[in-house]
């Protein structure tokens, strides 16, 4: 039994990234993760098939080393630097849900921050699909007590919640950089339905279009995604939004989620 | 088999000594907390713990306790974070004076403060009707978190709730004159215990000296009150929740001035629009240098409260 640890943790310190920047800003590509979890084959094989896959420093997965709250880890995913972005899956290995949220950034940029509920300590990543089909990496590690998958929602505990589900908050702040901020949360129990006697129960789909009808973003949250999610998103400078911002979408149940808001 | 290059099979030999040495301290240790009463007042002792988080190395002895030695008997006032730290801290008062314990006080529901309850005699145990409520409900996740905390030097820890409750106000006990002063905002009922023949102030968690304030279950706004309402109180020494004894209000102040900075800190970030990674990426400033774990407790406080200022920061009823 040690010995077999003492082997994996070898593989998992040679297999950490080299220290320092690299010459030039091509992807590191390669097969061994730089994660080292024991999950990627498995997860390679279910996610991403005969694809290719390349792990790539350019994809920035911000999460806390250490998370406290299992139940609302903060977890920033920024993609802006690959152009042609198509898609963003959120993978937790070591979740009893892997897959955890899925986007499109639409005429948003590529990046995306929320939190999400982790049953154990786990790497998180992020694969982005450029338009060529290739598969770009990145990911964090995060230390946790965990067990925040099977905890039934303080929301499903509650009497009265019902009558705030899915209402909407969100608004617009103007950057210094001239893009525009949205920041949106939506009261919703996001309960994974692996507690005892507490159906599954989250937000599917969640669609931001501008006034004219353009698709900023595209968000499909899954079971791991926090109580009351969260979601904090930015539009280029130079995208003219004058019109209110449209927030659509609905949860597993059909409950539909509506909002506008003001630039 | 190709011999390995010197540093890898150094790497190993380092990796083999990572994994054997959580067994090698288990076995050194002899889970005495070396308890020291220290004597403040006429007949007013504290042990005071370290200003560290929890670990298996102090076991959880990073809290203050303290007790009163009257006529009659003895008032404890909290009692540490496991029955260890119960069992010594009983034998450390047993080593100043032989009368009995006769109130056995819960300042607050956090386990630092009751889990060595079952040391004491189950009648003398009492707390604010709040905060036996909350003990009741929540003991059994916060004993979970303090195993897996604190390691072995939990062995046998279970919960002894305070069953008598406690009113503000002034109260004789053992031959000691106490006056009960019911706060809150570090939790939703912290009590505060002042002895009145000596004006030493037990200030509970609502005070912490040289250590950052912890927020799990906090009220920003309700503890700022009660600091505002302590200093207000005439004391001649505070004994902190967590820190060293002072002879004056300067740690209630500190503990207000960081409270302060955190509670404007997360509004005004919930309405420049920041988001909960960015908030925690933000430096605690350099005025705040001098307070134990303060970048720790800071990204703590802002995964725990961040949230109710987003909400609010986003016009929401909930
Ligand atoms: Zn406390």
């Amino acid at each position: 039994m040690q010995k077999m640890a003492l082997i994996v943790s070898a593989a998992m310190l040679l297999a950490l990234p080299p220290i320092g920047g690299l010459a030039d800003d091509s992807p590191r590509a390669g097969m061994a993760d730089p994660l080292g979890s024991p999950r990627w084959e498995n997860l390679r094989r279910a996610f991403f098939g005969d694809a290719e896959v390349v792990f790539d420093d350019r994809v920035k997965v911000n999460a806390p080393a250490v998370a406290d709250e299992p139940l609302n880890v903060p977890v920033a995913v920024d993609a802006s630097a690959l152009t042609g972005v198509e898609e963003v899956l959120v993978l937790v290995d070591f979740n009893p849900i892997v897959r955890a949220l899925r986007f499109e950034p639409g005429e948003a940029r590529a990046s995306l921050a929320f939190r999400l509920k982790l049953n154990e300590s786990t790497p998180i990543r992020a694969a982005v699909r450029t338009a060529d089909g290739v598969w770009h990496l990145g990911g964090a590690r995060v230390t946790t007590s965990g067990g925040a998958c099977t905890q039934p929602s303080a929301g499903s505990g509650a009497s009265d919640w019902q009558q705030d589900l899915n209402q909407v908050g969100s608004r617009l702040w103007q950057r210094p950089d001239g893009s525009l901020r949205l920041r949106l949360r939506i009261v919703h129990p996001m309960d994974t339905g692996l507690a005892k006697g507490i159906p599954v129960f989250y937000i599917e789909t969640l669609e931001i279009t501008a006034g004219d009808g353009r698709s900023l973003m595209r968000i499909e949250p899954a079971e791991p995604v926090a109580e009351n999610p969260v979601f904090t998103l930015d539009i280029p400078p130079g995208l003219s939004v004058d019109s209110p911002l449209r927030i659509a979408g609905r949860d597993n149940n059909g409950n539909l989620i509506h909002a506008e808001t003001m630039p | 088999m190709k011999r390995l290059p010197m540093p890898t099979s150094g790497l190993l030999r380092l990796m083999l000594l990572m994994l054997l040495t959580p067994f090698s301290f288990a076995g050194a240790a002899d889970f005495d907390y070396r308890l020291e009463s220290r004597r403040i007042a006429d007949g007013v002792y504290v042990l005071i713990g370290r200003t560290e988080d929890f670990s298996p190395d102090n076991g959880g002895n990073v809290v203050n306790s303290g007790f009163l030695v009257g006529a009659q008997g003895v008032v404890v006032i909290d009692t540490g974070p496991s029955r260890r730290y119960g069992e010594q801290m009983r034998a450390a008062i047993a080593r100043i004076t032989p009368l009995p314990v006769v109130l056995t006080i819960n300042s607050h529901k956090h386990p630092d403060h009751f889990l060595g309850n079952q040391a004491f005699p189950p009648e003398t145990l009492a707390a604010l009707p709040e905060t036996i409520r909350a003990i009741e409900v929540q003991a059994p996740a916060f004993i979970e978190r303090m195993y897996k905390l604190n390691g072995a030097w939990m062995g046998a820890t279970e919960l002894a709730a305070p069953r008598r409750a406690l009113a503000p106000g002034r109260l004789e006990a053992g031959g000691r004159e106490l006056e009960l002063i019911a706060l809150d905002g570090h939790t939703e009922s912290d009590l505060v215990v002042l002895d009145r023949a000596t004006g030493t102030l037990f200030a509970a968690d609502l005070v912490f000296n040289g250590r950052a304030p912890t927020t799990p279950h906090a009220n920003l706004k309700h503890w700022l009150a009660s600091l505002d309402r302590l200093e207000q109180q005439s004391f001649t020494q505070v004994v902190p929740g967590h820190g060293p004894v002072a002879p004056d209000a300067a740690p209630i102040r500190e503990t207000r001035r960081y409270l302060h900075w955190l509670d404007q800190t997360l509004r005004e970030g919930a309405e420049q629009g920041l988001d909960m990674s960015e908030m925690l990426a933000q430096p605690v400033p350099d005025t705040f240098s001098g307070l134990a774990l303060s970048s720790q407790e800071y990204r703590r406080s802002v995964t725990r409260l961040y949230p109710e200022a987003e909400r609010i920061a986003l016009d929401m009823r909930r």
